[in-house]
């Protein structure tokens, strides 16, 4: 694949590596010089001069055949305007744009960015999860289906401890996949399965419905 | 009286404020920095408030919610068309106009549905026909 990276800082240098490890095509594209040399000394001349929300910068790195456009500055006025040129001026079928403010989510979903990755928010979710009463984590998203993969743990003190699994009002569409038990190998639930504590529950869940998958497990 | 919401007092934005705030309307100007409200006229009697206008909560303050009218004039062309989206696609102001001084971007954004001009190529034009005499 050919993918274009605006912003050669420390997310567009580790990104380009990793794709590089995994051979694909990468070309970052840089304003500040001193940052540029950098990137081609270690990486390879993959680094070119530019402004990523200019067209003829654009039309110069081959836009017009990238598979991928991913815009990682740090500022999201640049990663916005970089990433809708691509996509209505450029035709780019995937663009993946970082964004500082959690607010602005909506914004670029609307505007017809196809991911959009906040930095504030993973960071802020991955400290959370590190929180032992924590009560769910997101192990993975489905984003095409809008479906989740979460985990949910039964910690001291839910109502649902004891309970079985058909006594408990799981909504509709949520499934549990497998249980994670101390000690034990991991339980495939049925409906008779009985939550213990310090159960860790692994289920896939329609986004909606991922809070009240939450309530139901841990029988509040 | 109709309100505008304009977004960064450069000298086009202050100049522009108080044009409209003479004539009656409701202005409220924001920008960063607020040394530069100094571009105001004296008799400018409209708000001017220091906020960033790619901030959804400082355009709400600014009263965006109620504006009839949102113009973006800071120096950034990118500040300009996201703060324009903004007012256009979340908060619904019914007329949204945008400077970008870079011609191809102006180009681009007027297709995909903003209001925008170009300072760069209407000055180029100005000096040609100038020239042409």
């Amino acid at each position: 694949m050919y993918i274009i990276i605006v912003g050669g800082g420390r997310v567009g240098f580790y990104l380009a590596k990793g794709l590089l490890e995994e051979n694909h095509e990468v070309l970052i594209i840089e304003q500040n010089p001193a940052i540029r040399e950098s990137i081609n000394d270690e990486l390879g001349s993959i680094c070119t001069r530019g402004d990523g929300c200019e067209v003829a910068t654009l039309v110069e790195a081959g836009t017009g055949r990238a598979d991928m456009f991913v815009a990682v500055t740090g500022e999201d006025p640049h990663n916005l305007v970089a990433c809708q040129l691509a996509k209505t001026k450029f035709k780019v079928p995937h663009t993946i744009a970082r964004i500082k403010n959690p607010k602005n989510e909506g914004l670029f979903k609307k505007l017809g960015i196809d991911v959009t990755i906040c930095s504030t928010n993973v960071i802020l979710e991955h400290i959370t999860e590190e929180v032992p009463t924590h009560p769910i984590t997101r192990l993975m998203q489905i984003r095409d289906r809008d479906l989740e993969v979460v985990e949910v743990r039964v910690t001291a003190g839910s109502a649902s401890i004891g309970k079985t699994l058909k006594d408990l009002s799981l909504p509709a569409g949520s499934m549990l996949s497998v249980i994670i038990r101390k000690g034990q190998k991991p339980i495939v639930p049925v409906p008779s399965t009985v939550l213990n504590e310090g159960d860790q529950v692994i289920a896939v869940t329609p986004s909606e419905t991922e809070e009240s998958l939450r309530s139901a497990l841990r029988g509040q | 009286m109709k309100k505008i919401v304009i977004m960064g007092c450069s000298r086009t934005g202050g100049r522009l404020a108080s044009l409209l705030d003479a004539e009656g309307y409701k202005v409220t100007i924001l920008d960063t920095d607020a040394y530069s409200f100094r571009r105001l006229s004296p008799d400018y009697k409209g708000k001017a408030l220091v906020g960033n206008g790619i901030d959804q909560e400082s355009l709400k303050k600014a009263g965006i919610e109620e504006a009839e009218v949102f113009i973006a004039v800071t120096q950034g062309d990118n500040r300009n068309i996201m703060a324009a989206q903004m007012a256009k696609h979340i908060f619904n102001v019914p007329r949204v106009i945008c400077r970008i001084y870079d011609p191809l971007r102006q180009e681009i954004y007027q297709t995909l549905g903003l209001e925008t001009i170009s300072p760069t190529t209407i000055f180029a034009d100005m000096l040609k026909k100038q020239v042409d005499g």
